[in-house]
């Protein structure tokens, strides 16, 4: 039977990544003088799991970095070695280099070899730096004979071993004095290695060790290729060759045989991969292999596969086993202190564990595609709902009391299921915030600044869509504050603040919006140099514009106040597509700012984008849908207050200042019978900092509603976002007020005069 | 009746690829993401093998495989490690925890089931 293991890919990337994730939060919040040792053994264990699931899954490059980091980290958490801010470089180094080499393997991105190589040799070297007292050996002073690498089974030699040890003869091949040096001194870190002459020139390094052969190989991989290695296990120590059982066995003895002659691989002895543990003197030496008492093996499994036609595996069991006995029952009394010691360490760990564990153990892991479905049927099912709940209300309420109440409880159940599938989709900010620190670290390292970096309310929950989708203004908005925002410690001290500057981001439910906040304590927004760069761009401007309306032109296309470009930031793209980004997400962007003190960028989201508040208003026969959050008031004008002003259309006067009227109608072609606003209602809506006026008919009523994809099922049209269901069963359009707002100005800019008008139309907005 | 396996991982990728594994040569199993877990869930119903990891957090293997020891039903269901560490400390601790047997990591799903059938049959 084959198994596919690409299936598991996707969890084992997921999960890899949260995994690097959380090594990267830990690495950024530790003490590096005084490391907390739960936090140590947590961030060994990611570093573990992924090291494991890369191996099974055949990701090699991924096995060997987190191979180099686990040895130095299980160090360090064994007090072997002092942790220092160099390791926690070297470590976030590493979590990068694995974080490219796992997105070059899930999305065939680029791996830079380069890197890689540098953080494998940082590791190494901090490994070596610390380690304690490998032994010396005077290096063999003939230079190497080259010769055809070729498989040599060295006899086996008498040596012995402390309990628990094993001792390896590692046959290199044809290398250079130099790297034996190096590996020699590598291989020390292991154990205790030593280095001979073979009779044909090549060099032999003796090592003994308590480690697997797997770690001798992976070592040895950094400097040759594992495949012209010849490993052999010296006797006295588990091996091939002290079993009885395989010397009864001559098919095995063949085996061994077959196995030196066509590989030229390493040649597996000891580790063939698993093996079961018996008592002495009661394996059966046919097979190999026993059991430990009382323990018998299942009848099914005696007949059918104790002697498997894998003749390598049998040989190698036989090998494993009887020699682990011996080594099994010496070690037993040490064992038992050792896992009592390990116990200790249990009890101290059950309780830093316990919460990320059983956040785990109590989630499941399902596709985005399955979410959606789910909160789309149950978009339909709301519909329906609605629509049941209108045909209700033309019934007798006498006659009909039971089924009424029947769908009363219907129309709760339904809300209650609508609210709890939304939630599905909900994920914590935590998921964005978390990779600021780290940018953050960097970016103030890079700047010479100090920065302390704060969030708060990172377990505030968004839709999962609008997470991914705010990560990038947000890091531009990060980016900002600590490149612009805060001042270098030196002026910052001058102007009598402490050295460090503060750098929060906040999230907070308000309303229906989430509210995200960008604070820094830095110098603050001039506003006569944005006023005074605005003028130069030619951007439309006065002096009495309000503080909020001045902050608020850095975020006009290609306005950047920054005297000198810096490579973080500042090339005068960016503040504009921060704005249009979170503008499609349907939120807004608000500055506040004081001059010396620092800066609040606040950016406000709805919580879903499934679901909208919504005013459905009336135009003829059709009913149209507008953002509740963008509609500023409702208001029936008199007829004085409406002027026309050439070129510019019809305009509204409210309290002072004069809005353009959008009629919905005349942009749309859409046939009614009320064509003067007098007869009509005006919405006021605002959006991008521009206010209108939209004429429709009627207001119908306010509801929330499921926002369907016209584009998906239809086409893009102007001026519409979206359509939905409504309660009748009928389908309204959702309006698209920013872009209705564009399409007014447009119209009138068509009906002519255009530039005049514009500016006229700002300056009386600033006048406003 | 198709026999229960326990598998105890962390590592959700690779509890899911025995599990599979498993599964597709047709035992039941029933999976626990760590020690704990894993004792939970051999309370809850006795299997007929437990496969664990060593290294995970809350509890591990191996105190995972002496808490099962202490529990009557559990006296003489097979035990296995399945473990990166394959120094021969590790291993004797394993037995001295009261673990059957050992597969190292990593393995691939033949060989693992190879290991299984041994130890129970199919």
């Amino acid at each position: 039977m084959t198994i596919d293991m690409s299936q598991f890919y996707e969890v084992f990337f997921d999960e890899a990544e949260e995994l690097l994730a959380e090594a990267e939060r830990l690495l950024l919040g530790i003490n590096i003088a005084n490391p907390d040792n739960e936090e140590l053994n947590a961030i060994f264990r990611a570093a573990h799991s992924i090291k494991g699931g890369a191996a099974t899954f055949g990701f090699m490059d991924m096995t060997e970095i987190t191979h180099v980091l686990e040895n130095l980290l299980d160090k360090i958490r064994k007090h072997e070695m002092a942790l220092t801010a160099e390791h926690v470089d070297a470590f976030l180094a590493a979590k990068d280099v694995l974080k490219m080499e796992l997105d070059g393997h899930r999305l065939a991105t680029e791996v830079d070899e380069e890197q890689v190589a540098d953080v494998k040799m940082m590791l190494k070297q901090l490994s070596e730096a610390g380690a304690v007292s490998a032994p010396v050996v005077a290096p063999v002073a003939t230079a190497p004979t080259p010769q055809p690498a070729e498989p040599i089974v060295k006899e086996s030699i008498e040596t012995p071993t402390p309990d628990g040890m094993s001792c390896f003869n590692i046959v290199m091949p044809d290398i250079t004095e130099k790297d034996v040096e190096n590996l020699q001194e590598e291989l020390g870190l292991l154990g205790d290695a030593t280095v001979s002459k073979q009779a044909d020139g090549r060099f032999v390094i003796s090592l003994t060790t308590d480690s697997s052969q797997d770690d001798i190989v992976s070592i040895c991989s950094f400097i040759v290729d594992p495949d012209d290695l010849v490993i052999t296990l010296k006797s006295d120590s588990p091996v091939v060759g002290t079993s009885p059982a395989q010397e009864a066995t001559s098919e095995l003895a063949i085996a061994v045989e077959t196995q030196v002659d066509t590989s030229n691989k390493v040649l597996v002895q000891e580790e063939v991969g698993y093996g079961l543990f018996e008592e002495e003197g009661k394996e059966k030496q046919e097979e190999g292999y026993g059991f430990f008492a009382p323990f018998q093996p299942h009848p099914d499994a005696v007949k059918s596969n104790l002697i498997g036609d894998d003749t390598a595996l049998t040989l190698a069991n036989s090998g494993t086993t009887s020699a682990q006995l011996a080594t099994a029952v010496k070690a037993e009394v040490a064992a038992t202190t050792a896992s009592q010691d390990a116990d200790r360490r249990n009890a101290g760990r059950r309780e830093a564990d316990k919460a990320p564990a059983s956040a785990e153990a109590s989630s499941i892991r399902v596709g985005v595609e399955k979410v959606d479905q789910l909160i789309n049927l149950v978009g339909e099912l709301v519909i329906t709902q609605a629509m049941i709940e209108q045909r209700i209300s033309m019934l007798d309420p006498v006659h009909n009391e039971a089924l009424i109440n029947s769908v009363g409880q219907l129309t709760r159940n339904t809300r209650d299921l609508q609210e709890s599938v939304m939630s599905i989709r909900m994920m914590p900010m935590d998921f964005v915030f978390s990779r600021f620190p780290r940018m953050v670290r960097d970016l103030a390292a890079k700047l010479n600044k100090k920065v302390d970096f704060v969030t708060v309310g990172a377990t505030t929950e968004l839709d999962k869509g609008l997470i991914e989708r705010i990560v990038d203004p947000l890091t531009h908005l990060v980016r900002n504050s600590v490149d612009h925002g805060i001042e270098i410690p030196e002026n910052r001290r001058k102007a009598g603040k402490s050295e460090s500057g503060t750098l929060t981001l906040s999230a907070a439910h308000k309303g229906g919006s989430i509210v995200i906040e960008v604070t820094d304590d830095g110098a603050g927004l001039n506003r006569d140099r944005i006023l005074a760069k605005a003028q130069s761009n030619g951007l439309p401007v006065s002096e009495n514009m309000t503080d909020g309306e001045v902050f608020s032109l850095i975020f006009a296309p290609g306005f950047s106040t920054a005297e000198v470009v810096t490579d973080v930031s500042g090339r005068g793209v960016g503040m504009d597509v921060v704005k249009r980004n979170i503008t499609a997400m349907g939120g807004s962007v608000e500055i506040r700012s004081a001059l010396g003190f620092g800066t609040t960028i606040s950016i406000a989201l709805p919580l879903t984008l499934a679901i909208l508040d919504g005013m459905s208003v009336s135009l003829g026969d059709s009913v149209y849908v507008i953002p509740l959050n963008l509609i500023v008031e409702t208001l029936q004008p008199r007829a004085e207050d409406i002027k026309t002003v050439t070129g510019e259309g019809r305009m509204v006067h409210v309290r002072g200042e004069y809005l353009p009227i959008i009629a919905l109608h005349s942009l749309f072609n859409h046939k009614t019978d009320i064509t003067d606003p007098t007869q009509g209602v005006l919405v006021l809506l605002e959006s991008d900092g521009k206010k209108s006026a939209l004429f429709v008919d009627r207001l119908v009523g306010q509801q929330q509603v499921v926002i369907k994809s016209l584009e998906t099922n239809f086409k893009k049209i102007p001026g519409v976002s979206g359509a939905t269901i409504m309660g009748d069963g009928s389908v309204a359009l959702i309006l698209d007020v920013a872009a209705l707002i564009q399409m007014g100005q447009t119209t009138n800019y068509i009906t002519g005069a255009a530039s005049f008008s514009n500016q006229n139309n700002q300056h009386m907005q600033s006048n406003a | 009746m198709a026999k229960t396996i326990l598998a105890v991982d962390d590592s959700g990728s690779l509890r899911q690829m025995v599990a599979f594994s498993l599964k597709a040569a047709g035992y039941d199993v029933v999976q626990a993401v760590d020690g704990q877990d894993g004792l939970n869930k051999a309370k809850e119903k006795t299997v007929d093998l437990v496969l664990t990891d060593q290294n995970m957090p809350i509890m591990d293997g191996l105190t995972l495989i002496k808490n099962l020891r202490e529990l009557g039903s559990y006296q003489k269901v097979p035990i296995l490690m399945l473990t990166t560490e394959s120094s021969d400390e590790m291993k004797a601790k394993g037995k001295a925890a009261g673990a059957n047997g050992w597969l190292v990591k990593p393995f691939d799903p033949k060989r693992l089931i190879e290991v299984v059938q041994k130890v129970i049959g199919s």
